[in-house]
């Protein structure tokens, strides 16, 4: 893919990268929302120069020995210059200090494995210890089938962490964007006290092929879409791109107050 | 030393074990191991899911709540469990029950044996996501003993959802995975005829799990297996119950949600 003029893998469209950017990498063309980077989203949505990592050199290991999953590995590594799927850390969002967990689609579509569900506990469990409200922007395929019932177990670690953390009057953000499925939307994805998703995501617990091949029937238009979740009463709202940064500066505006605080 | 004997078991041989239509059911260890047992139905919301069971009753002087996912043994029994595969209401009947357990301060047991969270239209609209993720947070804190026994097929989300436990056993040739063989293997290889490979590579077996201790024992069945001598395995495994809940009646419950919560805290492999 050109650097300079990167196409709409939705309808092939070439932008031009700075109009591209400008538009929150929102095809003009279509209204494909482009997948981002762990790293192009922190800018587009932490306040300037207010990321700080944390735990950048977690790395996974192969305790299955799971055939071809260190190559994967490594590949991932050299082609995103990422340690894992998630990118951690504190931010300010609008002025509002925040922990922020960022997931990459170029890292095994965001896979939960036995990284991923450790940098997830810890940045919760840093929110605990810190007073801090929580932010996650969710991408992935779900469980990492390579680490087995490792991954699996991560699902009841980070959810056993939320609940820690709201049992402490402290709140979790979601924003779930495309794809969110699998273990990672039945855990923590599912969680939030306010879950976000962007337009269009396709959100759900078992994938849509694996659906049709169980009921061997078609699925309706728009199934396990965000608009259809905001309709079944899944979501709290469907936000554009370029609203976000604002809605969760919002957010976490609203729950830095607490008018009755007997607890 | 005969050849049986320096024979390996391959992983597939369990999963067929594990799966295996004649092998006791939940409903099946209650008959064998609880006293006046009263069967509750409905998540009070929207239905009663025949693929979860639960109730109350004794296990010998002790009340005890008892959940577990409800297999039938032939096609007619099947399609009304729906092969054990719980919608989400499925899996809020079973979190009721938990709720009232920790409310009159019973212990829980439950029986895990599914191939998975139903993947069906009803399914996601009505929440399977929300469903297995509220109850993995809210059994994180339940304030009153669990016990989980993985009895047949432990499969995926759908078999943690009502899993989490202070204490995790597994009959000797059950399997708990994140994938199922064949879906893992049409995934890796597109082929699902490749799932004896892919059961290896998962390294499902209850030996496997004990090994990367995710679980806490093994209960060995009798003879070629569970399927071949009902009673005796269910005389195991409620003596394992018994020992068990006799050490955790004795934490004070702050302790026991704080000990679960580091047993999770402490699952996963990596290196920094």
């Amino acid at each position: 893919m050109s650097k300079l003029f990167p196409k709409c893998p939705k309808c092939n469209t070439s932008h031009f990268i700075s109009f591209l950017k400008h538009a929150h990498y929102v095809c003009s063309k279509c209204g494909y929302l482009l997948r981002l980077d762990a790293a192009i989203r922190v800018k587009m949505i932490c306040d300037k120069r207010s990321f700080t990592q944390f735990d950048e050199n977690i790395r996974s290991l192969d305790p299955l020995e799971f055939p071809k999953y260190r190559d994967k590995l490594d590949k991932s590594i050299k082609e995103t210059k990422l340690n894992e799927a998630v990118l951690t850390g504190t931010c300010r969002i609008k002025g509002f200090p925040s922990t922020i967990g960022v997931m990459d689609p170029r890292f095994i579509m965001g896979s939960m494995g036995s990284v991923v569900g450790e940098k997830i506990t810890r940045l919760l469990e840093y929110s605990l210890g810190n007073f801090l409200p929580s932010v996650i922007i969710i991408l992935s395929g779900g469980a990492r089938m390579q680490e087995g019932i490792l991954s699996l177990m991560q699902m009841a670690k980070t959810s056993a962490a939320v609940k820690r953390l709201n049992d402490n009057h402290l709140p979790l953000f979601t924003v779930l964007t495309d794809p969110t499925t699998g273990g990672v939307t039945a855990s923590y994805a599912m969680l939030g006290n306010v879950i976000i998703a962007e337009p269009n995501a396709l959100i759900g617990f078992a994938g849509p092929r694996v659906i049709e091949q169980t009921i061997g029937q078609r699925l309706p238009q728009g199934f396990q879409r965000a608009e259809f979740l905001l309709e079944h009463g899944m979501l709290d709202m469907v936000v554009q791109r370029k609203q976000l940064r604002s809605v969760l500066g919002t957010l976490l505006k609203i729950h830095s107050q607490r008018p009755y605080s007997y607890h | 030393m005969s050849h049986t004997e320096i024979k390996k078991i391959k992983a597939i041989d369990i999963v067929r074990l594990a799966r295996h239509t004649k092998r006791p059911t939940t409903l099946d260890y209650i008959g064998f191991i609880i006293k006046d047992f009263i069967e509750l139905h409905g998540d009070r919301r929207f239905s009663d899911d025949k693929a979860i069971v639960g109730g109350i009753g004794f296990l010998e002087n002790i009340a005890v709540t008892v959940i577990g996912h409800q297999k039938g043994r032939n096609v007619k029994e099947n399609i009304r469990r729906n092969f054990g595969m719980a919608n989400p209401e499925g899996y809020r009947k079973a979190l009721r029950l938990m709720e009232e357990a920790e409310r009159f301060s019973r212990p829980i047991i439950n029986f895990i044996d599914t191939p998975g969270a139903y993947p069906g239209i009803g399914a996601e609209e009505r929440g399977q996501a929300e469903a297995i993720a509220y109850n993995l947070y809210k059994m994180s804190t339940l304030r009153t003993p669990i016990i989980s026994i993985v009895t047949g097929e432990g499969g995926s989300g759908g078999a943690l959802a009502i899993s989490i436990a202070d204490r995790i056993y597994m009959l000797s040739n059950t399997i708990y995975s994140v994938i199922s063989p064949e879906g893992c293997a049409s995934i890796l290889w597109k082929d699902a005829g490749k799932a004896d490979a892919a059961a290896e590579s998962l390294k499902l077996t209850a030996k496997d799990l004990f090994y990367f201790k995710i679980i806490d024992g093994i209960i060995e069945e009798p003879g070629n297996g569970a399927h071949e001598d009902h009673e005796s395995t269910a005389k195991q495994i409620k003596s394992t119950l018994i020992s068990t809940l006799n050490e955790l009646l004795l934490i004070e419950p702050s302790t026991l949600i704080d000990q679960r919560y580091q047993k999770y805290r402490g699952m996963g492999i990596f290196s920094e």
